[in-house]
């Protein structure tokens, strides 16, 4: 049994950790935080590509460092526990992968190296309004190879190079590679919850389009680089979750009421003990992810939902019983708690509601109970 | 990172195959359940079996009949087992915390005597802590140990023990008595072993809620004890139960009756609204979601343990979240599952209700699974505390001699 990370990638995570808090303490999150006109840290980004994290997981031949998904994993969790201002995900776990599964060695050639660079950031265009998309609600549409319709959040869209876009062709959905700078792109940003994660509305206009793997299975395709994000994010989530604990346990250490630390009430002991708890069933079922992820393992749908499902229940109820054990303070500007109660409904909801994750898992174990019977 | 045996533990788990294969049961003789008490020939054969093998205690060293095995080895031996029909494990208390107590702290003569005793499963211990006055708060134990006044050096003990389990089967047991009243709680205990069969002792089983029996009251009416018999000095009986305490949390920590899996199948065959499987009702498939999360989540933090251990080194506070959720997760997937019956719910016999009525087991059972070995608050206590480092609770009877500490019911 060896269920844990390597000597070699302990060691990344104290490096990414050291790295992070010297690049990205909160008052640089926070310069993203307070200007509007600010979408992201892109002196941080220049930082982060240099240290080689964009291509961790992008083979050497093209321009990666050709490490693996679990490194990846371990440097997430450190972008998750910065509340880094960067369209890391979107570039990596979405676009990255993306085109490291579905991609033709063409696209491959030519997306990767920037990716791994940091000359190219991406991002995944699915959703087109309120509720779940679906192919029965799915109105882009690409007609000779050229994109029309309206997809709205794109997370990272006002600044994305390229989106990976899900449209209809010929009356069925494939993946199609946008570039953004097309005059035939609008894009509108929108205002989001997190600002330190920006948002648009991307309008297209006969874009032209390229197709990401084969016609007809967008959604297949959708759902497995969704899986390969789930537990990317899953890492960032439980980054997160556990400097919630480490903020909530950090203030009931040094704040008395009525005459005593706050921290020797049982009333916060428990609530605590319960963010330990939520954390690490968080922890083991993204390291169970990640192995499947790494290894590619037929597993994988049933671990990423599974790690997405617990790290998003971990990360909202750290986030919001972080801010309940600061008290009035934590309900300010100042303080970082909002920081993560923010960042924690922006990594819940990117790649779909846990709500939706939970029918997915459950659709997978009756399946699986019934090829097992 | 991977699931494989290293090629240390891969023979390990080989040569522990074979042995099971030749010698374990080949079908279930009594109840899998120690607590129903049938079956007990069969346990006590088959853990004389294990203890002519090595296998009853590996971690234990060479000369008290174990292997001097790793932790690890004894995991892969009880994933092994547990893949035969094994009869019930009655001897898990003793042989986990009583007899480990007692080689620490007996003397030679005692320790030859009991240990294999023990091992082989001939004698069964039992663990005499809890009251009636303090379950969770055990420094705070009423009976009382008393000096005979004839120059023996014996102890008479009095007084009433309560939650014991296995003691309507035990042989000995290790008790935790009050020997000083006159000092602060935790200062004024003292930990004796004896024989249940002694004149004085009763043991009375406990009605459950849950109509069984696994646990007792055991009542003390001047039981005389020699000294040879103190575990420790006199006066440090807080500390050495917490050597016993060390493995209990351990110990409770498994079975949780019927889990998700069952529940699926279950819900499966049930209508629901319009006449579609149960299975079929979000609501129970958003729930049957959080339970699979959570079984996995145990699951892979027992495997980040057994990598520990596989590592040598000592696992991290993170093996101290199974009970807080298996033993509530056992109660409301319990109740669920006797919801989604709907009317028929109501029924609790086994020929009529799903899967002989487990889940309407479990319903009865889990409120005494979130009490037994540690509260669900007293575990949060501990993560709180012990893993976190946030400060004890206030004391208010920390420096209060015994005797005037307020009591209650």
């Amino acid at each position: 049994m060896n269920f844990d990370f390597s000597d070699d990638q302990k060691f990344l995570k104290n490096e990414a950790r050291k790295f992070l808090d010297a690049n990205c303490p909160t008052t640089r999150v926070r310069k993203v935080l307070d200007d509007d006109a600010k979408a992201y840290d892109a002196d941080l980004w220049k930082a982060v590509a240099g240290q080689g994290w964009l291509g961790a997981a992008i083979p050497e031949a093209h321009g990666g460092l050709g490490l693996g998904h679990l490194e990846l994993c371990v440097i997430a969790e450190e972008l998750g526990r910065a509340v880094a201002p960067i369209p890391f995900a979107s570039t990596v776990y979405f676009l990255a992968e993306a085109i490291m599964l579905a991609g033709d060695d063409q696209q491959k050639a030519e997306l990767l190296p920037k990716i791994a660079a940091g000359e190219l950031i991406g991002a995944i265009a699915t959703s087109e309004g309120p509720g779940v998309v679906t192919a029965s609600n799915l109105q882009a549409s690409v007609v000779d190879g050229k994109l029309s319709g309206v997809k709205v959040p794109v997370t990272d869209g006002d600044i994305a190079d390229v989106a990976l876009v899900l449209a209809k062709e010929n009356g069925k959905a494939g993946l199609f590679l946008v570039d953004l700078s097309d005059a035939a792109v609008v894009r509108e940003a929108v205002k989001t919850l997190d600002p330190t994660r920006d948002a648009a509305k991307l309008t297209f206009k006969g874009a032209p389009a390229r197709r990401l793997g084969a016609a007809g299975e967008g959604f297949e395709l959708v759902e497995q680089i969704f899986d390969r994000a789930a537990v990317l994010l899953a890492f960032e989530q439980t980054g997160g979750a556990d400097r919630c604990l480490e903020m909530a346990k950090e203030y009931a250490m040094e704040r008395y009421a009525f005459g005593r630390l706050i921290a020797s009430y049982q009333a916060i002991k428990h609530k605590l003990a319960d963010m330990y708890v939520k954390n690490e069933l968080s922890r083991s079922n993204a390291y169970y992810g990640a192995w499947a992820l790494n290894t590619n393992a037929q597993e994988l749908p049933v671990a990423a939902s599974a790690a997405r499902i617990a790290a998003s229940e971990a990360y909202w109820f750290g986030s919001k019983e972080n801010i309940q054990t600061h008290g009035g303070i934590g309900f300010t500007w100042e303080m970082d708690c909002h920081l993560h109660y923010r960042r924690s409904r922006q990594l819940s909801l990117v790649a779909g509601a846990p709500r939706v994750w939970k029918e997915r898992l459950v659709s997978h174990l009756e399946r699986r109970n019934v090829e097992a019977a | 990172m991977d699931f494989n045996d290293t090629p240390e533990e891969a023979a390990y788990r080989k040569q522990v195959r074979d042995w099971l294969e030749a010698n374990a049961p080949k079908a279930r003789e009594g109840s899998a359940d120690p607590e129903a008490g049938d079956g007990m020939a069969a346990s006590k054969a088959w853990q004389a079996k294990k203890a002519a093998a090595g296998y009853a205690c590996i971690t234990w060293p060479k000369e008290w009949g174990g292997q001097g095995g790793t932790p690890v080895q004894q995991v892969i031996f009880n994933q092994e087992e547990a893949k035969h029909p094994i009869p019930g494990n009655p001897f898990q208390i003793g042989l986990g915390m009583c007899v480990p107590t007692v080689m620490t702290f007996a003397d030679e003569a005692t320790k030859k005597r009991f240990v294999g005793p023990a091992l082989r499963g001939e004698e069964i211990w039992s663990q005499l802590f809890s009251e009636p006055s303090g379950g969770s708060d055990v420094a705070a134990s009423r009976t009382k140990a008393e000096r005979v006044d004839d120059g023996s050096g014996d102890w008479v003990i009095n007084g009433q023990k309560v939650w014991t389990t296995g003691a309507q089967f035990s042989d000995y047991g290790i008790v935790i008595v009050r020997t000083n009243p006159d000092v602060p709680k935790h200062k004024g205990l003292t930990m004796f072993w004896l024989d249940l069969k002694d004149p004085g002792v009763e043991v009375k089983p406990i009605h459950q809620m849950s109509g069984g029996s696994g646990f007792n009251e055991v009542f003390f009416t001047n039981v005389r004890v020699k000294d040879s018999q103190r575990l420790g000095a006199e006066g440090d009986g807080w500390k050495v139960s917490l050597v016993t305490l060390m493995n209990e949390r351990l110990a409770v920590g498994g079975a949780t009756g019927a889990g998700w899996s069952q529940f699926m199948e279950t819900a499966r065959k049930t209508p629901g609204l319009d006449g579609a499987s149960a299975l079929q009702d979000q609501s129970l498939r958003e729930k049957l979601a959080d339970w699979y999360v959570q079984a996995e989540g145990l699951k892979h933090t027992r495997n980040r343990t057994m990598t520990a251990l596989s590592r040598g080194q000592t696992p991290g506070p993170e093996s101290s979240i199974g009970k807080i959720i298996s033993a509530v997760q056992m109660q409301e997937l319990a109740n669920t599952a006797v919801e989604m019956l709907d009317q028929y719910g109501i029924i609790n016999d086994g020929e009529l209700a799903p899967l002989d009525a487990a889940f309407h087991w479990s319903l009865m059972f889990a409120p005494g699974l979130r009490i037994a070995g540690g509260t669900d608050e007293i575990l949060r206590n501990i993560i709180a505390e012990r893993v976190l480092g946030l400060p004890g609770d206030i004391r208010v009877d920390k420096d209060v001699p015994f005797k005037d500490m307020p009591t209650g019911r």
